[in-house]
């Protein structure tokens, strides 16, 4: 018996059974629904951090004291005993031609408190060139100067949500505010810029770094960030820093962090979230196929009779055992098929209604899912069907 | 064509054993039309089942055309039941969901005939039984006499060797019953060796040689028209 003619016998039964059909192939529709549109959401989230992280600008460096053990991020622990300094930062400044600006950063947390108003938040001590290298703008007022750290002035720049939490809608510029209990005037407010991976930098206050290490009361940067002059430079500029601060450290007790490197990492860490979603909904596709070889079991037992008949005009072991699989991979395979156009649909439904959601349907997921559909019919529908081939045609016949 | 030797069947049900066929020796000649009698549980249906290859004998040796069947594999019993056997049941057997011209195509399906000759033959089939009307209707669409008709062309579509009805007329009123032996008959004139089982003498008496089982052995073995025996081949029976 021909393929053709296997489908054709094969999508006959399946009509004659309509609602069963359809049920059955309903698991295999949400299996496949499930691995697409989860997929899609993992590849999305993955595009998204590719567009935030080229956003931060793609000639970024990042050191952070202490030597991580693996390539990839920055280290979560800082081995206190390693130390990145101010000093630091200024001579690979001053130093390296591939880096264009150095941004020193001292990162800690404050309750800023302006009369009876107060709010807890991420204090950032900073040098003037840090809104460079973060593309970050001032909308009113001014920005730390390279004067403010040098005199280690009590000066602050307030993001758009501490300004809006303690000023509200009147000008705070000229105002005292206190950070931990020390008077800082108010010399400028951020633009808005939103969230990046979850930190929302509207919620931040700046204050010249120097003046940040004494109220914090150490000589430790919590990172220097450095900017290469271009993309192209950043290889450069990671062995020039390398080189320069094992020159003052003796040893190289940091590490170096490049924008493509941030990237792999997020990216292979989205990539194990996607496979994980994508085989949670692959679990929903295997239950699919159970219920594929229940049905299936259930129409040979009904069906004794119909094989008992087929085995007498002729029909082999062969025979029966393709038509019966050919069966349950139409099932799945149809299932399948209509799970994918349900899944790309609403993928591209939620991509076009909400265009900031980051979904993304890949070709590798629908043919990844297609296949393991039609891999599924197979799998499970074997059984059913060995089981339907090897009855005997006189046990099948008597069968009513 | 066919030669049975001391044949005999057992069938094990839980301990006990039981011996359906005991040393049957037959042999049937082209263009024979031979009934098969005997009272329910004299065996005729397993040795129909034997003679039609869907079972194999416990002992004894069977010869169909000269090849020795117990030597044969599961997949040439079937081809040889495709090729070789048209079966016609009781019950029609026919498949409920497909439609007369179908149900005859089914053993055309299995031979690997392209779907365009089938389609052919099986019209052509059905119309020698008078059912160039009724191709296109299920069989719960027919009437039982058309129903066993469409089961003749079935079994007829191939061009079989030897036709094995087991109570063709079991299911039928008198006169459709009537009509079915006429096609018998017919076809048998044409040329086509026939065993009919059954348990009704009249009809068996309608054969040219009736073996009648008791037991599982043949206790009589009756040529009726001796003319009519070894058959007079007329050509096809087309």
């Amino acid at each position: 018996m021909g393929i053709l003619e296997s489908i054709r016998v094969a999508l006959e039964a399946l009509s004659s059974n309509k609602v069963r059909s359809a049920l059955t192939m309903l698991g295999v529709i949400i299996g496949v629904f499930a691995v697409i549109c989860l997929i899609a959401i993992g590849e999305g989230a993955k595009a998204y951090v590719s567009k935030e992280l080229m956003g931060i600008g793609s000639n970024l460096l990042v050191v952070t004291p202490g030597k991580a053990k693996t390539s990839g991020g920055p280290p979560i622990s800082v081995d206190s005993a390693k130390k990145l300094t101010y000093e630091d930062a200024e001579f690979i400044a001053r130093r390296s031609t591939a880096v264009k600006q150095v941004a020193p950063i001292v990162m800690g947390t404050g309750k800023v408190k302006y009369e009876n108003r107060s709010r807890d938040t991420t204090v950032l001590g900073v040098t003037y060139d840090f809104q460079q290298v973060r593309n970050l703008h001032v909308e009113i007022g001014s920005f730390i100067s390279a004067d403010d750290v040098d005199a280690r002035r009590k000066v602050c720049t307030l993001g758009r949500v501490v300004k809006q939490e303690l000023f509200g809608e009147s000008n705070p510029l000229g105002k005292m505010v206190k950070i931990n209990d020390v008077s800082f005037r108010v010399i400028g407010i951020m633009e808005k810029k939103g969230v990046t991976f979850g930190f929302n930098i509207d919620d931040i206050v700046f204050i010249p770094v120097k003046t940040a290490q004494e109220l914090y009361d150490t000589d430790k940067l919590f990172e220097i960030l450095a900017a290469a002059t271009s993309e192209k430079e950043v290889d450069e500029a990671k062995r020039q820093i390398t080189q320069l601060l094992i020159k003052r450290h003796r040893e190289e007790d940091f590490t170096i962090t490049t924008q493509a490197a941030m990237l792999e990492s997020m990216n292979s860490i989205l990539t194990t979230l996607t496979w994980v979603l994508g085989a949670i909904a692959g679990i929903s596709l295997v239950v699919g196929g159970i219920g594929i070889m229940n049905i299936m079991l259930v129409s040979v037992s009904e069906r004794t009779s119909e094989i008992g008949i087929r085995k007498a005009v002729g029909a082999k072991r062969r025979d029966i055992l393709s038509q019966f699989l050919v069966e349950s991979i139409t099932i799945s395979a149809l299932g399948g098929l209509l799970g994918m156009i349900l899944g790309v649909g609403l993928a591209r439904g939620l991509a076009f209604s909400f265009p900031s959601l980051p979904v993304k349907v890949s070709l590798w997921s629908i043919i990844l899912a297609l296949s393991f559909s039609v891999f599924v019919g197979i799998f499970f529908g074997v059984y059913p069907a060995h089981k339907a081939s090897k009855l005997d045609p006189i046990e099948a016949l008597r069968h009513e | 064509m066919i030669q049975l030797k001391d044949i005999s069947k057992v069938y094990t049900l839980g301990t006990q054993e039981v011996e359906v066929l005991r040393n049957i020796s037959l042999e049937i000649k082209p263009g024979e039309f031979l009934s098969l009698v005997g009272p329910s549980g004299s065996g005729k249906s397993t040795l129909m089942n034997i003679l039609g290859c869907l079972d194999k004998p416990t002992r004894g040796s069977y010869f169909f055309e000269g090849v020795s069947v117990a030597d044969l594999s599961d997949d040439q019993l079937a081809e040889i039941r495709n090729k070789k056997i048209g079966f016609v049941f009781q019950s029609f057997h026919l498949l409920p969901r497909i439609n007369a011209l179908q149900n005859v195509e089914l053993p055309l399906i299995y031979a690997g005939v392209p779907r365009s000759k089938r389609k052919e033959k099986a019209r052509e089939v059905l119309a020698a039984v008078d059912l160039a009307d009724r191709i296109y209707h299920k069989p719960n669409e027919l009437s039982g006499g058309q129903c066993q008709r469409v089961a003749i062309a079935r079994a007829l579509v191939n061009n079989p060797q030897i036709i094995l009805a087991d109570e063709p007329t079991g299911n039928l009123d008198t006169k459709s019953g009537n009509e079915i032996l006429q096609i018998f008959e017919k076809l048998n004139r044409q040329g086509v060796t026939l065993v009919i089982v059954t348990h009704d003498l009249s009809i068996a008496r309608r054969a040219h040689r009736i073996v009648t089982l008791r037991d599982g052995e043949i206790i009589k073995d009756e040529v009726r028209r001796g003319e009519r025996e070894g058959g007079g081949m007329e050509g096809g029976w087309r």
